[in-house]
């Protein structure tokens, strides 16, 4: 069968599972619209939890990105994985037994104060919008690339999709949805993959056939950093960025992780203290398939990239060469005009270039697989985008109807109203997402790390610290995080942007790069509170008995 | 007794999270020079670690914390 037909069928069938899931849990309560009535069992919202991380980066571009930088790719592969133990053990049981709604509830109540509240919603807003108007973006490539459709009909369908099932069902119908996501997405990883893992190594499991031989009987990384050492890249297994600055990177991403709001509400929607850890476990599995699959699929992809183009006359190239240059993912300039395609890593002689989407998005046609495998990746990716994006948009949602108006500036809102409020702010987002979907910034890409640095510079330590510390103030809280989100804006501003007289590599403080300085900025909003709270007087009896009760199971 | 159930906690959690970092901040950057000298199958260790074994290290942590603290829960209850 053609194969526009197949990838057809498959989003169609694909949204439909997702309208019918919507339509099926409606949300009746804000408690149902917030934390879908917070009696998710821990497996099905360890599925939701995964679906909801796991974005159209995790999807499309990781892998393409590890393939490219080798060990240096590993900042990603740990630092968005082993945030979840931050979670397990240190923040998502406490916070589910605090039992309210959002993050900033948390902060507010813990912190006993509008201005803590105020300063954690304006950062779960600016973390939030970060994310989504990439997801969109996300959506819009998908549709453009495989259903021929322009990025602004794209995004303008996957609008649509999330508003209907996010603004009707709330947390209730994106829980369910992010179930149902999950399975397309990660069906539509792991298949292609398992397919190439035996055709390159006749090994079914990827995580093994990464670490096998080829056909050859040499080892796949050996003879990766053979290539590499040829072409003049760094060698695959070793790297090139500072083991400091790879330090900082993935430290950031972890606590980023852990930090992220779309990632904590999560856990507010089980029914117990156990659960919480439950399906943090459980979500850190369901993402840990996904995870460990992608390195191999980089190793896979790389090394079958080099073998095919290096050194090798344009005119032979295979079909999908040519399909992919009209797209713009593969360029290829002959500046020898030798008619051979040089690929190195000197820039002067180089004449491929490679965009890293496409080391998934091209792997079923450069394996020669059937149509359907393709058409699968469609629904895959979409699902990865759409379910993130849904995440996302609660956390606005809710930041806007819960915790500013009902929280702060009509508290006696009624239940039916702040209903209608959260579906508006829904409404909102979404159009303001969707807008920024089709003119996206040209900082989407430099502020995704903006978003771990900020998590984590400003929610963690005062979460952390609101846990495990009787004495932290509330003027110690919000000077840390006020300390921790300027301190990390500064320098993304300075190095990504160019304010402030900006600066090069060479001018990074310690060599740690604008990704990595999350780190820092963490550090410094830990020893602000700490000391501010020692001078200033201690909590409440009435919060020190709110963090004992926080503790007992 | 409330008292107890807290320090445990705490224990519990000091050991898994240096466990966190010895598979993840350990092998996978501080030491992976040293442990890529090692090989096993195709991998060098340090750079296995980095980009699998920590994962699945973090996994097995997770679970432990979980059976370890439903165990915690039960004493409580009784």
């Amino acid at each position: 069968m053609e194969l526009q037909y197949w990838i057809w069928i498959a989003v169609g069938l694909s949204f439909s599972l997702y309208i019918g899931i919507a339509i099926w849990s409606r949300a009746g309560s804000t408690k149902e619209f917030y934390v879908a009535g917070g009696g998710v069992h821990p497996i099905a919202n360890g599925m939701a939890t995964a679906a909801d991380w796991m974005s159209a980066a995790s999807f499309i571009s990781m892998a393409g990105i590890i393939s490219f930088g080798g060990y240096d790719g590993s900042v990603y592969l740990m630092g968005w994985t082993g945030g979840y133990v931050l979670l397990a053990l240190l923040l998502a049981p406490y916070l589910r037994k605090f039992g309210k709604f959002t993050v900033p509830d948390f902060i507010g109540d813990r912190y006993y104060s509008n201005t803590a509240r105020s300063v954690a919603v304006f950062c779960a807003l600016i973390v939030s919008f970060t994310y989504i108007a990439g997801q969109m973006r996300g959506v819009g490539v998908v549709f453009s690339r495989y259903l021929e459709v322009n990025i602004v009909t794209g995004v303008l369908i996957g609008m649509g999709i999330v508003l209907f099932y996010a603004v009707l069902g709330g947390m209730k119908g994106i829980t369910y949805t992010q179930v149902a996501q999950y399975c397309v997405l990660i069906f539509a990883f792991m298949v292609p993959a398992i397919y190439i893992s035996f055709l390159v190594t006749g090994n079914l499991i990827p995580q093994l056939g990464f670490g096998s031989s080829g056909t050859d009987g040499v080892y796949l990384l050996d003879k990766l950093d053979g290539l590499h050492r040829e072409l003049g890249f760094h060698e695959y297994s070793s790297g090139s960025k500072s083991m400091l600055d790879v330090f900082c990177i993935t430290m950031a991403l972890m606590v980023g992780t852990a930090g992220l709001p779309h990632v904590i509400v999560r856990f507010f929607t089980v029914k117990k203290v156990s659960d919480a850890r439950k399906s943090a476990g459980w979500a850190l599995l369901f993402i840990a398939i996904l995870y460990t699959t992608a390195p191999a699929i980089a190793v896979f992809s790389r090394i079958y990239l080099i073998e095919t183009v290096s050194n090798q006359p344009y005119e032979e190239m295979p079909e999908w060469f040519d399909k992919w240059e009209t797209t713009g993912l593969l360029g290829f300039t002959d500046k020898n005009e030798d008619g051979l395609i040089q690929y190195t890593a000197n820039t002067t002689t180089n004449e491929l270039t490679v965009d890293a989407d496409i080391m998934v998005l091209a792997n079923p046609e450069i394996a020669q697989l059937p149509n359907w495998v393709i058409a699968l990746l469609a629904a895959g990716a979409l699902a990865a985008a759409l379910s993130t994006a849904a995440g996302l948009l609660l956390v606005i949602s809710s930041a806007v109807s819960h915790d500013l108006l009902k929280k702060m500036v009509m508290p006696k809102i009624s239940e039916r109203g702040e209903l209608i409020a959260a579906r508006f702010a829904a409404t909102g987002a979404v159009c303001l997402a969707g807008y920024f979907g089709i003119n996206p910034p040209g900082f989407v890409a430099a502020t995704v790390a903006l978003a771990f640095g900020l998590a984590a510079s400003s929610f963690f330590p005062a979460i952390l610290l609101g846990i495990f510390s009787k004495r932290i103030n509330k003027e110690g809280a919000i000077s840390g995080m006020l300390v921790g989100v300027f301190l990390m804006l500064f320098y993304m501003l300075k190095f990504k942007f160019g304010w402030f007289g900006g600066g090069t590599k060479t001018d990074w403080w310690f060599g740690i790069s604008p990704e990595g300085f999350g780190s820092i900025a963490m550090i410094a909003n830990f020893i602000v509170t700490l000391v501010v709270s020692r001078q200033t007087p201690a909590p409440s009896k009435d919060i020190q008995d709110l963090v004992v009760n926080i503790r007992k199971p | 007794m409330k008292n107890t159930y807290w320090k445990k906690n705490i224990r519990y959690i000091c050991i898994l999270l240096s466990l966190w970092f010895i598979v993840s901040f350990g092998c996978g950057i501080l030491f992976v020079e040293q442990l890529n000298t090692i090989k096993i199958g195709g991998f060098k260790l340090g750079f296995w670690f980095a980009q699998q074994g920590s994962i699945f290290g973090f996994v097995a942590i997770i679970f432990i914390y979980i059976y370890l603290m439903n165990k915690l829960d039960q004493t409580q209850n009784r």
